[in-house]
């Protein structure tokens, strides 16, 4: 085992080596998130007209297209992308430049959920001197909230996830059920039915997908969790609320009329294209990526929102989506927010990043214009599915809110949900677990818990 | 049976060195040799040395969220020796050391003895075979593993239920140590093969002559002249499969992305240290867990050594008093 005791040997000394970087710069760049006065468009001008070099952390593909048409509205201005890693690789980049004190980008991309976590050491710029106040109104009220909780502003919408419910309709039809389940209720019985007469599990539950379970917390009012933007935050993931939504999972589970394959991995994606699963729960990016995942199944699918816990209620929750944010270690932090405000905002720029790129937008204009909502998806027969998701991103709850610890509500999440969920354990029961970790998590750092 | 200098690992007694006699080109020699070891020192100081002392420094160390660090003393010590998560992660690898490494050290001294025997036929052939996994990168072999290992398009899965067998679950929590036993055995009976095959190799041909005169068979050989003559090379092979069972990273870090729910954050030391520092932003935290399984490390492998030389005095007395 020479070469595995090399490697290890290897990766300790790597790993205390970085962690000595880490840790050199340890006391945090008090960043500028001082008020501050609000930045003329002199400053505006002059500051894009300098030769200036910024980097931008993403990995959004084909970005590059939409830095190109910033860059040829300001040729002084010349942007570099890096794609350091998706998702948790990249946090984990981020913050050791963070506090090496150098290496961090201009701007980074960055997840919704993970905004607070770099509020909470003062990294990331409040864009609100340099204008940012006056975007709120060009985006869903839900995904502005998320990027501004309260009076700041800490980065700009790029993409969202409202939630929404695709489905075979073949296999639905087979088993006699013609229109998607518009109730919880509707949507269990439905699932004997599917199961019964056809074999395949209306859908799957990511067995540690947390982001899914959150989605349907949000949907549910569930308010799992709360931060000041200072130091003190509330944990609520085991309220009657969400211990309706789990018991609600766990008797389908139980019954053994919802799969609980791990998602995104290989035997989901094959289950997904054979029929395994006549369904699933998903967000707005979701279309799309089926699309590439289940190419065999062309036309079978139809997309609806998700099934409702009151009838006749439409509301929705959100998984998923990222924004771009300005480091407050930002040299040149006016060029830095029009590179975040172009690429998100710019008409063109928002526009191609829906329809070549695909992200489900968040801007009210792309969601109104019927060169995106008119489109009509072969794979869904037709059906004109960023319309109907247009429609759920209206219904979306606005004041959902993170921890500012969510990698560790996540890698939790795994350990007390996700095994029970793959054990047909309680669920409900599971979350008082997950609970006392994250409260105990929070105090051990120093948060006041309410 | 006659006693042999060969069945002793002493090394041969060298021959005496002249009394030391500093001529300046002896010296000049002299320099010129620590002048060649400089650059291995520069490294091993900077690389290994730094940063171990820098990362016990930081293991005393508290940080939090809120507050910064901290001098914390052996605080972050005593919490990792009440950590049923670190202490559970370290008797699932203990476990994993137990079982799985008699198993694979066998089936490679099998291997070796095998090809070693003038009988086997294309020994050549069968040896880079046999060693071709270690050449396969771990990353690699896992996720090739995870596939056959798959419950519902896996290969093994499809055979098991085509005779009836059912769906075998190598990824449940219940067997997924097993699976990952199956996973690292793969990878490394090659590479514990060829070590004691090279040690066979050099045994002196005389011996086995000496023992066929005496009218010893093939197993009679085996067992009391080969074994023998190749321990120092097979309490090798125990070391570096001690250190390796208790640092296994690679495998359940990868096996976690196909089956989350059967590795917890804390599987393995090595991997609940790395979770700690990158996850849970504990950095003081994971340095000191880093130390500990050091230390542990250090003292399992020091009472295998121990048992093992205990063990070949006894046997050398036996043959001593042998007639």
């Amino acid at each position: 085992m020479n070469k595995k005791a090399r490697r290890t040997a290897v990766a300790l000394v790597t790993g205390a080596v970085s962690i000595g970087v880490l840790l050199t710069g340890c006391t945090p760049s008090s960043g500028d998130n001082a008020s501050q006065e609000a930045v003329t468009q002199d400053d505006i001008d002059t500051a894009m007209t300098t030769p200036t070099k910024l980097t931008f952390w993403t990995w959004v593909p084909d970005i590059e297209n939409e830095v190109k048409l910033f860059e040829e509205k300001y040729p002084d201005i010349d942007v570099t992308v890096e794609n350091v890693g998706q998702g948790l690789p990249h946090y984990q980049k981020l913050r050791s430049a963070i506090e090496a004190g150098e290496g961090a980008p201009d701007v980074t991309q960055i997840e919704y959920q993970y905004i607070p976590s770099f509020v909470l050491n003062d990294s990331l710029l409040d864009l609100t001197p340099y204008g940012a106040d006056d975007l709120s109104g060009d985006y869903v009220d839900w995904a502005w909230n998320q990027v501004s909780p309260d009076d700041p502003v800490w980065a700009i919408p790029q993409d969202v996830g409202p939630m929404g419910n695709l489905y075979r309709e073949d296999i639905l039809a087979s088993a006699g059920i013609t229109e998607a389940p518009a109730t919880w209720d509707d949507y269990a019985a439905a699932a004997k039915t599917v199961k019964d007469s056809t074999g395949s599990y209306i859908s799957n539950l990511g067995a540690t997908q947390a982001g899914q379970m959150i989605g349907f917390f949000w949907q549910a009012g569930v308010k799992p969790f709360a931060y000041d933007g200072k130091e003190t935050v509330s944990v609520n993931v085991n309220s009657d609320e969400a211990k309706k939504v789990a018991t609600y999972w766990t008797e389908l589970i139980q019954q053994d009329l919802i799969s609980t394959d791990v998602d995104f991995a290989d035997q989901w994606y094959q289950g997904l294209a054979s029929g395994k699963y006549a369904g699933w729960l998903t967000a707005a990016w979701g279309p799309i990526f089926l699309q590439g995942t289940a190419e065999g199944t062309t036309g079978l699918w139809r997309a609806a929102p998700l099934p409702q816990w009151n009838a006749g209620d439409n509301v929705s929750g959100n998984w998923g989506g990222s924004s771009d944010a300005v480091l407050a270690s930002s040299e040149n932090k006016i060029a830095a927010y029009e590179l975040a405000k172009f690429i998100n905002n710019d008409e063109e720029s928002a526009m191609r990043l829906a329809t070549e790129q695909f992200l489900f937008p968040p801007q009210v204009s792309v969601l109104e214009d019927p060169a995106f909502v008119d489109q009509e998806s072969a794979f869904y027969g037709g059906q004109k599915v960023n319309s109907l998701f247009a429609d759920i991103s209206q219904t979306v709850d606005t004041d959902f809110q993170w921890l500012p610890y969510m990698d560790y509500v996540y890698s939790t999440y795994e350990d007390t949900i996700g095994t029970v969920i793959t054990d047909k354990g309680d669920i409900a029961a599971a979350l008082d677990t997950w609970q006392d970790q994250l409260v105990s998590y929070a105090e051990d750092q120093g948060f006041t818990v309410e | 049976m006659s006693h042999s200098p060969a069945l002793t690992d002493e090394r041969p007694a060298s021959i005496q060195l002249p009394k030391r006699r500093t001529s300046p080109a002896k010296r000049k020699q002299r320099l010129a040799a620590y002048l060649f070891l400089l650059p291995f020192f520069v490294v091993f100081l900077t690389m290994l040395v730094v940063p171990l002392v820098y990362s016990l420094y930081l293991s005393l160390f508290e940080s939090k969220l809120i507050g910064g660090e901290v001098f914390a003393g052996l605080a972050n010590y005593a919490r990792a020796l009440t950590d049923s998560a670190f202490l559970g992660s370290l008797g699932r690898v203990g476990l994993f050391f137990i079982i799985q490494v008699p198993i694979m050290l066998g089936l490679a001294l099998f291997l070796a003895l095998a090809l070693d025997s003038t009988r086997a036929r294309g020994s050549k052939a069968v040896r880079l075979l046999i060693f071709t996994p270690y050449a396969v990168p771990a990353v690699v072999a896992t996720l090739m593993w995870g596939y056959l290992y798959g419950e519902d398009f896996g290969p093994i899965a499809q055979v098991a239920r085509a005779v009836g067998l059912g769906t075998p679950e190598f990824l449940s929590a219940q067997n997924i140590l097993g699976s990952m036993m199956n996973i690292v055995t793969w990878e490394f009976v090659g590479y514990n093969m060829i070590i004691m095959y090279a040690a066979l190799r050099s045994i002196p041909a005389e011996l086995y002559e000496a023992a066929e005169i005496d009218g010893a068979g093939q197993f009679r050989l085996a067992w009391s002249i080969k074994i023998p003559a190749i321990r120092p090379a097979i309490m090798l092979t125990v070391i570096f499969s001690i250190i390796g069972s208790f640092q296994l990273f690679a495998e359940p870090s990868l096996l976690n992305a196909i089956a989350p729910a059967a590795i917890s954050n804390s599987f393995t030391p090595n991997y609940y240290g790395y979770n700690i520092a990158f996850i849970n932003q504990e950095l003081n935290y994971a340095a000191a867990i880093a130390f500990l399984l050091g230390l542990v490390i250090a003292i399992v492998s020091y009472f295998v050594q121990l048992a093992g030389e205990r063990r070949e005095r006894v046997g050398a007395a036996d043959r001593e008093t042998q007639p």
